[in-house]
């Protein structure tokens, strides 16, 4: 396949998980919003978001203060915010179009609609639309997306690169939610082990859509480090950083055998994924969850320049 | 007149590039003036590409370098024999017609002034030859050679309003005058041993080419106010100086290329 | 008025034979199902993605040609006609282009003015003396037909280059037997859908030189912003060919290679839906992005093939087609089938003063202009228009060559008051490699506003499917 096919079949699925992680940011917030005031107020919990979606700078520019209502439209609508869903999925869209062959129908259908919906979401007064309608909106056309990605698409190498995206892109965004939670979100570090603190976490959990099966998994009491080893190291948790590590390694592998010749990215997930299966919840906590999370964050960064090195960039030989 | 060259053109990057293709008009075609007897061209870490003869007549030689790489050099060597022939094409095999010649390029294109410069030139001229000749000399009295006043994209227009211009300008100034007059006409590059005693020196050269009906292409060399002869090689022709450049080429990467070309030339054999 | 017109439907108050079945389709239509049936197709369309996109003016990029669904008819008896006639003209063109590449026999034969060939625009010197493989230059020659009357046609122009709007003869075909499967049931239509499987061979066929093995073909598109991506894209997906882009291809060694996730990939045929001047900065225009640097020495060393042939625009020039059906005779001996459009050429001083004299009767276009944006059509435009347009002629009579208006066919049209006559034209596809194949249908353009000449789809032209009736 042509490298350029496969680098915009690779970044339709990264825009697509992006847009979702945005969705839940929102959906965190404005769960967080509607916590009695802690003394920092609710302001602090949206600027934290803004923090950790790496927007804070690009929104204080157009809106200066963080007001829940621009809050949703710079994340929701905001063509200016390069990470807005809408901008996200004009994005994925826009990428589907180039490589409309290699897509099957359903797929493009899928995704066609959600672009032609979310125009249509534009064009209408904010006022009747509700934070948790959006949110749910963007949710669903997400999944509907997966769903027909897997249901239709050729188990070929497209397939495989359709997939590293959605696994790297979300390895990244689950650390970033975790360290958002962990670095940014409290005021302070004598929160630890507050009510506030117990209360974002479990709000955290809400947000990955996590609630009911951590319960199911750990049942008891919600502390940090069984939400900790929920997000980061439970191969039955979807989100966790090594069920996503886990993907991006089979699909790798995939590419590998399909081509006949395995490299750097298939040794660096690998190595990855080995660390992952050998870390305990302590380990993690005695390296400090921030700076486990940064370490991670960029091992996940330098995976995603080997595999544009060796498949996307077009200059392997 | 048997004479030796030795050109070297080094391309440097200032970041290492992902790689470079060339095209190389840089091996002289024979013709009754003059007879290759020995030519090399080589480029560093080059695989040679397709090469072919255009329909100029020229031997056009495709080169690609695989990166990363920060220099090239491009090195030709080889000795010619060359017969004077007062500037005539004697014998060259080509397939283009002169009529193509007519059409002008951005760089040749005729304004106001160069059209009047050729229509004042020809004017009371008895024939085709005596009109290429006239417009030759109109050329090389409107330009004075002043190396540095012009660069190498500058228009035959502008370099005539300046009045001052190197040999790339002086050949692109007739070509538009001539044009302009419906002379076909054509650029070409090649080297030129100017030094009397033929110790070698700086030797890269260019001059014009005029279709004269009753004896073909005839080579007139307005900065030296002279017609080629034997101490002239010619290696390709083109509309202008680009289409007619002995390597054209192009890096994949960032970062800027600086260019270094030494040429010597040298008569080995009176 | 529209009785001057030659109707393609109902001749002397009967129906023609072609269009008998489609009589009672229409009477037993009913209007609200009429444009059920278009929203639908509408839908189909779009879902399908055959738009074509307009950046840069705001609103929605993708576009939708207008699509309507009464079908235009031949017999097997006009288009057995109509395809020798298009063949014979592909012919001869492709003659024509290795000729003036080559010896050039024709311009010394006298037959043609050397300064139309050699000082054109589109005459590329870097191709001289190249016979690019089996002699072809053109592979899909597009021709723009005209009728005006039972057994009359005209062609209206050449398109040697890279003729677009393909995918809507295949797409109108594909949407036509989906939404009315009984009408290809009680009619016998001739298929279409063989065209990306020919296309496909034939430039396979075309393979260059050095290629000594199953030649791979892509299809080079400026990119996705051009609007003919679309066609672009739908071409390659049912050839199975990849569509490139320039930065997908490089050239190194004697080969052009293709970028892809399993390392380099040698490419033997291209063919190309971007201008000479952009495919090679080494070659052409320097500043081009969207080409391949040292393609052409590639190509001239016989490593690669390049469809249609850089330069093969000089035969679609218009003013080398009136000297079209002189190279029939030139090079086939044989008399034209097809006619040419009269045709006055405005830098002969002669026919400036004719063309001057009679303006508001003739229809004057650009000899490089496309589109139907730098012509004037008399009949319709007001004095003052008339009076500017004549201004510009007179400033470059070279530029401009004169018509007279043709009365071109009508064929039923679903308007908004039901069905209404409107202006065709008609362009088939004829393909050249190793063979020449048509296959039997074409874009039938239409003018959809009333009285209107003017066929563009950027002119508020619509499109048809066109049906070739089995014998």
């Amino acid at each position: 396949m042509l490298s350029r096919t496969a680098d915009n079949l690779y970044w339709i699925t990264r825009y697509m998980e992006r847009a979702e992680t945005m969705a839940r940011l929102l959906d965190v917030g404005g769960r967080m919003a509607l916590l009695p005031s802690t003394g920092e107020g609710f302001h602090s919990e949206w600027e934290s978001l803004l923090q950790a979606s790496g927007t804070a700078e690009g929104f204080a520019h157009k809106y200066g203060d963080p007001v829940q209502r621009n809050i949703e439209s710079y994340f929701f609508f905001d063509r200016d915010n390069p990470s807005s869903i809408l901008s996200c999925i004009t994005q994925a869209r826009e990428n589907a179009r180039i490589v409309r062959g290699a897509l099957t129908t359903l797929v493009w259908d899928t995704l066609n609609t959600a672009f032609q919906e979310v125009r249509a979401l534009e064009r209408r007064p904010r006022s009747e639309l509700d934070l948790s309608f959006l949110t749910d909106w963007t949710m669903r056309h997400s999944a509907l997306l997966r769903g027909a990605i897997d249901g239709t698409q050729l188990r070929k190498d497209g397939w495989d690169f359709l997939n590293l995206g959605y696994y790297l892109e979300r390895a990244d965004n689950t650390a970033r939610l975790l360290d958002v939670k962990y670095y940014v979100l409290l005021p302070g570090i004598d929160f630890v082990g507050s009510g506030l603190d117990n209360y974002q976490w479990t709000t955290l959990l809400r947000a990955m859509s996590a609630h009911r099966a951590f319960h199911w998994a750990y049942g008891g009491e919600v502390t940090s480090r069984k939400i900790a080893h929920f997000l980061i190291l439970n191969i039955q948790s979807p989100r966790s950083l090594r069920s996503s590590v886990e993907g991006m390694t089979d699909h790798l592998d995939r590419l590998a055998r399909g081509y006949g010749t395995s490299g750097q990215a298939q040794s660096k997930a690998r190595a990855l994924l080995a660390e992952l299966v050998e870390t305990t919840v302590e380990d993690v906590f005695d390296e400090g969850l921030h700076e486990f999370l940064t370490r991670f964050i960029g091992d996940v960064a330098g995976l995603g320049g080997l595999i544009h090195e060796t498949y996307l960039s077009g200059d392997v030989r | 007149m048997i004479l030796s060259v030795l050109h070297v053109t080094t391309y440097r990057y200032e970041l290492p590039v992902r790689g470079v293709v060339q095209s190389h008009r840089l091996t002289p075609s024979n013709f009754d003036g003059q007879r290759v007897l020995s030519w090399q061209v080589e480029a560093t870490g080059g695989t040679p590409g397709g090469g072919f003869r255009d329909g100029a007549g020229d031997w056009v030689q495709g080169v690609s370098v695989r990166g990363p790489v920060s220099e090239i050099a491009v090195r030709v060597s080889g000795e010619v024999e060359t017969t004077d022939l007062a500037g005539v094409l004697r014998g060259h095999r080509e397939s283009v017609p002169p009529q193509v010649y007519l059409s002008g390029t951005a760089a040749t294109r005729a304004d106001a002034a160069l059209a009047e410069l050729g229509r004042d030139a020809v004017a009371g001229a008895q024939d085709a030859l005596e009109a290429a000749h006239l417009l030759s000399a109109a050329v090389a009295a409107a330009i004075v050679y002043k190396p540095g006043a012009t660069h190498a994209h500058t228009s035959a227009a502008e370099a005539l309003a300046r009045g001052e211009g190197v040999c790339q300008d002086h050949a692109q100034a007739l070509i538009a005058a001539a044009r302009a007059q419906d002379v076909p006409a054509r650029y070409v590059s090649g080297y030129l041993m100017a030094t009397d005693d033929g110790t070698p020196h700086e030797a890269a050269h260019a001059w014009a080419e005029l279709h004269v009906p009753a004896l073909g292409w005839v080579g007139f060399d307005p900065a030296n106010r002279c017609c080629p002869d034997a101490r002239y090689i010619r290696l390709g022709s083109g509309f202008d100086a680009r289409d007619a450049a002995p390597i054209r080429g192009v890096a994949r990467g960032p970062g800027s290329e600086s260019l270094d070309v030494t040429v010597a030339i040298q008569s080995v054999q009176q | 008025m529209a009785s001057t017109y030659f109707n393609e439907m109902y001749q002397e108050g009967a129906v023609r034979p072609p269009y008998r079945q489609l009589e009672n389709w229409t009477a037993d239509m009913p209007a609200e199902l009429r444009s059920l049936k278009q929203a639908e197709a509408e839908a189909l369309f779009r879902r399908i993605g055959i738009t074509f996109a307009v950046y840069g003016e705001g609103g929605d990029p993708d576009r939708l040609i207008p699509f309507d669904m009464f079908p235009r008819v031949f017999t097997a008896h006009e288009w057995a006609r109509l395809e020798r006639g298009i063949k014979q003209r592909a012919r001869a063109l492709n003659a024509f282009l290795l000729d003036i590449y080559g010896r050039g026999e024709i311009v010394r034969a006298g037959r043609i003015p050397a300064r139309l060939v050699y000082q054109n625009e589109a005459y590329e010197k870097a191709v001289a003396g190249f016979v690019p493989p089996r002699g072809v230059y053109s592979h899909i020659v597009g021709i723009d037909l005209v009728r005006t009357g039972p057994d009359e046609f005209f062609v209206l122009e050449d398109n040697c280059r890279t003729p677009s709007g393909v995918s809507y003869m295949l797409e109108n075909r594909e949407i036509m037997m989906r939404m009315f499967p009984a009408l290809f049931r009680e009619n016998r239509i001739a298929p279409v859908d063989r065209y990306p499987d020919l296309l496909r061979r034939t430039l396979q066929s075309v393979a260059p030189t050095k290629c000594d093995r199953d030649p791979t073909v892509v299809i080079l598109t400026p990119g996705h912003f051009n609007s003919a991506y679309y066609e672009h894209s739908f071409l390659a997906d049912l050839m199975g060919v990849e569509l490139v882009e320039g930065q997908d291809l490089f050239v190194e060694g004697e080969f052009v290679w293709m970028r892809t996730t399993e390392g380099p990939k040698r490419v033997d045929v291209i063919y190309r839906r971007i201008d000479d001047a952009y495919l090679d900065p080494l070659c052409f225009r320097p500043d081009s992005a969207l080409g391949v640097p040292g393609l052409m020495d590639v190509y001239r060393s016989g490593g690669v093939t390049i469809c249609s042939a850089p330069g093969a625009g000089v035969a679609d020039d218009k003013a080398i087609y009136t000297f079209v059906p002189e190279m029939i005779r030139f090079y086939l001996g044989e008399a034209p089938i097809l006619q040419n459009v009269p045709t006055w050429q405005c830098g002969k001083a002669e026919d400036l003063k004719h063309v001057l004299a009679n303006l508001p009767e003739l229809v004057v276009k650009e000899v490089h202009g496309s589109g139907g944006y730098g012509m004037l059509v008399g009949p319709k435009a007001t004095k003052a228009q008339v009076e500017s347009f004549a201004e510009r002629i007179r400033a470059k009579p070279g530029n401009y060559i004169a018509q007279p208006t043709l009365a071109l066919s009508t064929v039923p049209t679903f308007v908004e008051e039901g069905i209404a006559p409107r202006h065709v034209d008609l362009r088939p596809y004829c393909l050249v490699g190793e063979r020449i194949e048509l296959v039997p249908g074409g874009l039938t353009r239409v003018a959809l506003t009333e009285g209107s000449l003017v066929v563009n789809s950027s002119q508020g032209g619509g499109v048809k499917d066109t049906w070739v009736l089995a014998g």
